[in-house]
């Protein structure tokens, strides 16, 4: 009778050993198909990329298709002009709404803001697009690089609003109370107290937005759409690193498909290096 | 993670913050502080921009599609043709190419980031967590323009040899049997959708399982069940709705991504019969088309393709913040 019992239960605990290694090694196997893919593609672009790279390349305007040499200087320039004055107009509005979030708290209102804002981060950048192209473009009757930045703009102020509201939630209240205390407004003591202790935060929280819209594409086809020349005139079509990737991949000319690799290491370099830099910059913070 | 003595704190704090905006709208107050009241009406303004944001996006797309709307009516949704030649337009092959392009995105991966996602968060020792979950982030953060050219070049040619292969040898199969050639189309689509949202969901499923009361999975654990055991009937079951959240996020992500997705998806407006055929989805038919569209109705019609490309993903959105705030009680950030 103890015979069989213990046979049987031999056996369960077999199973459930195996079953546990088996677990494992699937979890294992998912977690490095995740990191292999993630190293395969960090890793070609990164490569193929950094061989198509040189100072030419960073420093000279494109030559006309099916010559060989040029640069994307244009480019370089243009994205660098959309996304600083997408950041003009985005900074002030979601770091003014997120103080008014944390530091106002309403009934609703407030909070209403900050779930907006998280359902906007979900709008697709194509319809982001759609978007300024109604609302800048149609009207002012042309693509420009402005109406660019109306689309980053968009696609950043959710960003920064719920960085910056995350942030100003980590300032301990003790600070504010203790300025309020001495019977300074408190007007002066966000400007003061609130805003100095989390500047780090909501630095990266900026420089993760502009990181963010600086990749995008999409919003850039019937906005900013490109051009060829250098140009600094901010209401006319200017091209951007993102799109003239697009442009120069799906181009016949192989000569072009070398700098699409070229500009997508440049552009992967950015984010990379702004995302190590901002994860420093934070460290032991927002992480266990 | 934030300590439990300081979340009290924090709350308390809240409170005593609250009273005092409060105190705010009292009439002496109002007079004392005139700072305070040009400063809460400034920050409320900008607030409100973020909301008139909002309806401008949502005014605007309905205004630009009015033409189409007026012509097409919900029928849109249904009809099957797009000629342009013909000025007539009905976008339901690509609703269709969207949703089975995200949705088998979505099945190859969902195992494999919440499989990661698992073992980050129970297996590997804690030094090393940050070191391998790191990159999953960094992953998440890639342009989507970077994986369109790494899969136009580097993954189409891969998935071609893998089609032909399977055409030659299961094409009896109705989802086998299709251009399997060109490469680009809907398996293409897929497989680049499923490597971009991995790192979000694991991301995400992460910081959820990460929730999980330690305590709970100590008590199986100390009577005896396996660590898998104590996932499966603990840790996955606590963390069931939030996962779906993070799943539901990563379709709303797979469904409005763009780029990516015209570059390796294809090209046409017919409704796809199997895995190979080239098809458009929304985003990818808005992106290639919008420029060349050469009369208005045509215009609006592409508006009104993104007006429903905003429709599906604001309601799965939405349905994705609802369940992961319910979770975490707004512990996990979403974006990122």
């Amino acid at each position: 009778m103890s015979d069989v019992n213990a046979a049987a239960s031999r056996r369960r605990f077999l199973r459930r050993k195996v079953t546990e290694r088996l677990a494992v090694g699937g979890m294992f196997l998912c977690a490095g198909v995740t990191i292999f893919f993630l190293v395969t593609i960090l890793g070609y672009v990164l490569y193929h990329g950094a061989a198509a790279v040189n100072w030419e390349f960073l420093t000279s305007l494109p030559l006309p298709p099916g010559e060989n040499g040029g640069g994307i200087l244009n480019a370089l320039i243009g994205s660098a002009m959309v996304v600083l004055c997408a950041a003009a107009m985005a900074v002030p509005i979601g770091l003014g709404a997120a103080v008014f979030v944390n530091e106002f708290p309403t009934a609703g209102f407030g909070r209403f803001v900050r779930f907006l804002a998280e359902v906007l981060t979900g709008v697709p950048s194509i319809v982001v697009g759609l978007f300024a192209y109604a609302l800048v473009v149609r009207p002012l009757g042309g693509f420009s690089g402005f109406s660019g930045s109306v689309a980053y703009a968009f696609i950043m102020i959710p960003i920064i609003l719920i960085s910056a509201h995350e942030a100003f939630r980590l300032v301990p209240d003790s600070l504010r109370e203790a300025s309020l205390a001495l019977g300074i407004p408190k007007w002066r003591t966000i400007l003061r107290v609130v805003l100095p202790v989390s500047s780090r935060a909501l630095l990266t929280g900026v420089v993760l937005a502009i990181s963010r819209a600086l990749g995008e594409a999409a919003p850039m086809l019937f906005t900013a759409f490109g051009n060829p020349y250098l140009s600094f005139n901010m209401g006319k079509p200017i091209a951007t690193v993102p799109l003239l990737i697009y442009t120069y991949a799906t181009a016949p000319y192989e000569d072009w498909h070398q700098k699409a690799w070229a500009a997508s290491f440049v552009l992967l370099v950015f984010v990379l290096f702004t995302s190590v830099l901002t994860r420093a910059f934070l460290r032991g913070k927002s992480h266990e | 993670m934030q300590s439990e003595p300081q979340a009290i704190k924090r709350a308390l704090g809240r409170t005593l913050i609250r009273s005092s905006a409060g105190k705010t709208r009292t009439r002496d107050a109002r007079v004392i502080n005139l700072g305070d009241r040009v400063f809460y009406i400034a920050t409320r303004t900008l607030a409100s921009c973020v909301i008139l944001l909002a309806l401008l996006l949502v005014g605007d797309l309905f205004r630009g599609a009015w033409e189409s709307i007026g012509q097409f009516g919900l029928k849109f949704l249904i009809g099957t043709t797009w000629d342009p030649v013909a000025r007539q337009f009905g976008t339901l092959p690509t609703i269709i190419g969207t949703l089975v392009k995200a949705t088998i995105g979505l099945l190859l991966a969902v195992p494999i980031s919440i499989g990661a996602a698992l073992f980050i968060t129970f297996y590997v020792p804690k030094w090393l967590r940050p070191i391998i979950s790191y990159p999953i982030e960094l992953l998440a953060g890639i342009p989507s323009i970077v994986f369109g050219l790494w899969g136009l070049f580097v993954m189409v040619p891969v998935i071609r040899v893998v089609q032909i292969w399977l055409k030659a040898h299961f094409g009896w199969f109705f989802l086998f049997d299709g251009p399997a050639v060109y490469g680009v189309g809907v398996l293409s689509g897929s497989v680049i959708l499923a490597i971009m949202v991995v790192p979000i969901i694991t991301a995400i499923s992460r910081d959820i399982l990460l929730t999980v009361p330690r305590l709970q999975i100590e008590g199986m654990l100390a009577l005896g069940a396996t660590k898998w055991e104590a996932i499966w009937k603990v840790a996955l079951p606590y963390a069931r709705v939030g996962l779906v959240g993070a799943v539901i996020l990563g379709l709303g992500r797979a469904i409005g991504e763009t780029m990516a997705v015209t570059m390796v998806g294809g090209n046409s407006f017919d409704l796809i019969h199997s895995l190979f055929d080239p098809v458009h989805s929304m985003a990818s038919q808005i992106a290639s088309e919008f420029t060349e569209a050469t009369y208005s109705l045509y215009v609006s019609s592409l508006i009104y393709v993104g007006l429903v490309l905003f429709g599906i993903t604001i309601c799965i959105s939405l349905l994705a913040q609802l369940l992961i705030w319910r979770l975490s009680k707004g512990k996990v950030a979403i974006f990122e």
